[in-house]
């Protein structure tokens, strides 16, 4: 893989990093006001925490941000802490580092959003890819309805939905969490298994409601290749409808496929983040939503700032595979 | 071939397309249709449902649907019809303008890149690109919990479209730029018609059924983001929009309580918006791309 | 001097010998007809189509875009999809219909007997795979042994044939010229020495030394292969050099068959004429513009002679009657009311 290629992924993550953490520092001072200093202020007007506590956490943040250096130096050092993985402490859950929370927090949603949307991607691309096929089976035209009309129902309205059913009506499932109440985060065999059975529901209704997108974009991009002179060139040379299909049509439907995975994670992982609300799943979904319900800005900041690195990450290993797979990428950049 | 009655003649030929279309092309016709029912429950519906059901204690609490409570009441004594009836349009009100906000911006960016290329190109479509990539709900969740207080409808669709342009930004872009090659585009920039003028008398006539699609997708987007964040509690606490009752039952566990009356309602009325706003965006397409007509 | 002139002035030196003349027919097409259906309507895109090519013969179809050479070439190998259908006709190939194959039976045919380079050739080749696969992939699904020495000596020979080097084997598309991408496509449609090549507009995107160089290959390779070639296009300097016989089409009816040099020196149809007429002045190219009006609407096409309402000939039952494809002339088919039957022939 050429080096130029390289070096322009890498920019574009940094990049996407750099915006996130410029975004994270900047909307809370165009309010006017600082939102962190307002919320200490008043907790320590109520004093339901203790007031020691909260003037500590108060005398932690302003030193910890240099509240009074001029703004640009403030930047800076923001820049540097972000660099570092450093968000400093929660307010509510003083004096836990926030960086340690989402460290908790965050595996459970990699699993769980790797898997699914994996998953909801193969699934959906075979299926998309099949229908826009004149020789598919007709049952799968028949799945076409309603699987769409699932895709138009948001990840967590639809986990909302199993869950009424599956969990709670039928008892298949447990109504919610990332394991049984009680037992404790292990790599005990008996615990990963209940672990998974946790994650069926949410996961479940990030790959139903995932199928019928990806059906959908990769029914297009392969109408589309479908009319390619290249297509016709093969049927032309007396190949097998099989072979057309799979190395032909789907191989080069999937190429602008994989970029759409790259832009849609943004949109995969804000549903994935109510889905886990709907569960009580302990991801990082649920983390932000306490710290929402109790304004704990640190760690709504720190959660925006990882899942956003995650994101890069993820799209710089898409935009690493692709050349893999399309041997023209690296040509044009060359 | 013949270059001068062509714009009239275009017009006149979309304007056929169009009384065609509803028989053509099904798909969009249907999403009209759905559209037009949530429509007329809110405006027929205030005429049989007083406003006072959105009031909290308005009724007793946790009310089966009966023949007093169609669709029964809430833990804090709301009535869910009257809920459905007045809030599905603020709902919709809030996707309106903020899918128009970005509409705007999109085509002003996605026009301006797309026809002058260069510097300001890879400036507007690296922008799109790198928003599209962020989780938009969490950046709306800053930006919300930041400037939090009394959030209005009004407030909230601002704070949606503030992510609502990037895709109208790019599909706008990628069409101009395939349209800026053309015969009758280079036949005007020859006359010596200026930038602006091609772009507004030339290329957006073109484009018409790609910026409806692309408005009709990003009022759906910011219909997903409003409900997402209503969701999380970021939203016009007072208002009965359908994110903000999703809250409210989840907040009150109304699942586990088996308060299915609570909940199911405002899904369905997402799920038809979200179903017939994605049909007509996807017969759209059809029209502006025949390629997609076969295979419906 | 544009080199359409040049070219003009030596219309093909008389061959000594003919060879087609007399041999025996290969293909042999008879009353095609194709239609699109579309939401407008039917188009009948060919509509009565009838020629024959015999072993070795280089056999040119010309007419405007649109007036269904393509339609024609992909129906001998029923590849016409929805909304198009094959409506009826033959298509003979050594005496066996082989529009009633089955569809088995006819993907077995393509290739092997009959090879289609497809339109647009700079597109023909799948952008991700390696050339090598491409012909392993159509030498694997007719059954071909592929796993073994010979088939890396026969790709090497094959590329060698058509002019390319044998690195070119482990190259993709992207690394390749138009010239080459051409070549590799004509390496492919002949890899397994089919009777029949059909090559549709194969030079039309290239530049025109390469589109000569491409010409010579391809006809050199047809005479060492002794297959026959239906060559498409709408370059009539380019079927000046390279075609025996001529078909002209228009709005999906051939409307006259000549040998190529008599066509040139004598075009009878009114449609000939004017093409003839247009080419040195008017096209730099040599390419089919400049005949006034507008091509016929296939969809609701004129009564009687498709061609009388831009016709400087029409005649009253031009409108009424259509002119059948006869012999008007020894060895030359028209249809046109402006000539009587050749009846010592016929
Ligand atoms: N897939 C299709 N759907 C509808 N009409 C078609 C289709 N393909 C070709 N046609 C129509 O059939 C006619 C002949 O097309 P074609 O065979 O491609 O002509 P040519 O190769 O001579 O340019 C044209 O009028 C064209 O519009
Ligand atoms: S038949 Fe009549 S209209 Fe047709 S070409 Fe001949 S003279 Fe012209
Ligand atoms: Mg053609």
């Amino acid at each position: 893989m050429p080096l130029g290629y390289l070096l322009r992924r890498l920019a574009v993550f940094l990049l996407i990093v750099w915006v996130a953490a410029t975004v994270n520092f900047f909307i809370p001072r165009l309010s006017g006001a600082d939102p962190v200093r307002e919320r200490l202020l008043q907790m320590a007007a109520v004093g339901g925490t203790g007031t020691g506590t909260v003037e500590e956490v108060i005398k932690s943040y302003q030193a910890k941000f240099g509240l009074d250096k001029p703004l640009w130096q403030q930047y800076l050092f923001y820049l540097w802490d972000m660099a570092r993985f450093d968000f400093g402490v929660s307010i509510t859950r003083f004096p836990n580092s926030v960086s340690g929370m989402i460290l908790d927090a965050l595996p459970w949603t990699l699993v769980l959003v790797t898997i699914a949307t994996l998953m909801a991607f193969a699934i959906g691309s075979l299926f998309g890819a099949l229908v826009a096929w004149p020789r598919a089976p007709r049952f799968i035209h028949a799945l076409a309805p309603p699987l769409l009309t699932l895709s138009a129902i948001p990840y967590y309205l639809l986990g909302l939905i199993l869950v009424y059913f599956l969990a709670f009506t039928w008892r298949l499932f447990p109504l919610g969490g990332g394991y049984k109440v009680g037992s404790e985060p292990s790599w005990s065999w008996s615990f990963i298994q209940d672990a998974a059975y946790h994650s069926i529901l949410p996961a479940l209704s990030i790959i139903l409601s995932g199928i019928g997108f990806w059906a959908l974009s990769m029914r297009g991009m392969m109408i589309t290749t479908q009319g390619e002179d290249y297509v016709t060139f093969a049927e032309a040379k007396g190949l097998r409808p099989r072979r057309i299909f799979l190395r032909y049509a789907l191989r080069n439907a999937i190429l602008p496929q994989t970029t759409a995975l790259a832009l849609a994670l943004g949109h995969v992982v804000s549903g994935a983040v109510l889905v886990e609300i709907v569960f009580g799943y302990p991801g990082v979904g649920n983390l932000l939503y306490q710290a929402i319900r109790t304004f704990d800005y640190p760690i709504i900041y720190g959660v925006t700032f990882m899942v956003i690195v995650a994101i890069g990450l993820a799209t710089l290993i898409l935009d690493l595979l692709l050349p893999v797979l399309d041997p023209r990428i690296t040509y044009q950049r060359s | 071939m013949i270059a001068m009655p062509a714009r009239l003649e275009r017009t006149q030929d979309r304007m056929g397309q169009v009384l065609r279309g509803l028989r053509t092309y099904p798909m969009l016709t249907a999403g009209l249709l759905l559209l037009l029912l949530v429509l007329l429950i809110s405006l027929i519906g205030p005429l049989f449902v007083p406003r006072e059901g959105v009031q909290v204690g308005s009724a007793p609490p946790d009310q089966r649907p009966s023949r007093e409570y169609l669709l029964g009441t809430d833990t804090v004594g709301r009535q869910i019809l009257a809920i459905i009836i007045y809030g599905t349009p603020l709902t919709l009100q809030i996707g309106l303008i903020a899918g128009a906000i970005g509409l705007g911006v999109g085509m002003v960016f996605g026009f301006v890149a797309g026809y002058y290329g260069g510097a300001l190109d890879h400036l507007f479509r690296g922008a799109a690109d790198v928003f599209l990539t962020v989780p938009g709900l969490l950046i709306l969740v800053v930006i919300a919990t930041t400037f939090k207080g009394a959030v209005s409808v009004m407030t909230q669709a601002l704070v949606v479209s503030a992510l609502a342009w990037m895709y109208p930004t790019r599909t706008i872009r990628s069409q101009v730029l395939s349209m800026r090659e053309r015969g009758y585009v280079q036949l005007a920039k020859l006359s010596g018609m200026s930038g602006p003028e091609i772009i507004v008398r030339e290329l957006m006539p073109n484009l018409l059924p790609y910026l409806a699609a692309s408005f009709v997708s990003a009022v759906s987007a910011a219909i997903l983001a409003s409900i997402g964040l209503e969701a999380l509690g970021l939203g016009p606490q007072n208002e009965p929009t359908l994110g903000m009752t999703i809250y409210w039952s989840l907040y009150y566990t109304s699942v586990l309580r088996n308060l299915w009356w609570w909940w199911a309602p405002p899904i369905v009325m997402i799920v038809i918006i979200f179903v017939g706003l994605f049909l007509i965006s996807a017969g759209l397409d059809q029209v502006a791309n025949p390629r997609l007509r076969r295979a419906a | 001097m544009s080199d359409t002139s040049l070219r003009m002035g030596q219309t093909r030196p008389e061959p000594a010998a003919r060879p087609w003349e007399g041999a025996e027919i290969v293909l042999g097409v008879r009353d095609l007809r194709v239609s699109y259906y579309t939401p407008r309507g039917p188009v009948r895109a060919v509509n009565g189509v009838s020629f024959t090519l015999r072993r070795g013969e280089a056999f040119g179809l010309v007419g405007e875009s649109g007036s269904g050479k393509s339609t024609i070439a992909l129906s001998l190998l029923q590849l016409i999809k929805p909304p198009g259908r094959i409506e009826g006709g033959q298509a003979l190939l050594d005496g066996k219909d082989i529009l009633s194959l089955s569809e088995e039976e006819m993907r077995r045919l393509r290739l092997a007997e009959i090879a289609l380079i497809t339109q647009g050739a700079m597109n023909s080749l799948n952008p991700v795979m390696r050339i090598r696969d491409q012909i392993i992939d159509a030498w694997r699904d007719h059954g071909e042994p592929v796993n073994c020495r010979e088939a890396e000596d026969r790709i090497r020979d094959l590329l060698r044939w058509v002019g390319l080097r044998p690195e070119v084997a482990r190259m993709y598309p992207h690394e390749l010229s138009g010239g080459m991408k051409q070549r590799a496509v004509i390496a492919i449609a002949i890899s397994m020495r089919p009777k029949v090549i059909i090559a549709d507009e194969p030079t039309s995107a290239l530049d025109v030394v390469v589109q000569r160089q491409i010409m010579q290959t391809l006809r050199r390779i047809q005479r060492e292969l002794g297959a026959a070639v239906i060559l498409i296009g709408h370059d009539m300097g380019l079927m000046a050099q390279f075609v025996d016989r001529l078909g002209v089409m228009y709005a999906g009816k051939v409307v006259e068959v000549s040998p190529v040099r008599d066509i040139f020196k004598d075009p009878l149809h009114p449609y000939t004429q004017l093409l003839i007429a247009s080419l040195p002045s008017l096209a730099r190219k040599g390419q089919l513009q400049g005949i006034p009006g507008l091509p016929p609407s296939l969809l609701s096409p004129p009564p009687g002679c498709p061609f009388h309402p831009r016709c400087p000939f029409v005649m009253d039952r031009c409108r009424v009657a259509v002119p059948l494809l006869e012999l008007k002339r020894p060895n030359r088919l028209v249809a046109c009311h402006l000539y009587e039957r050749d009846e010592e022939q016929a």
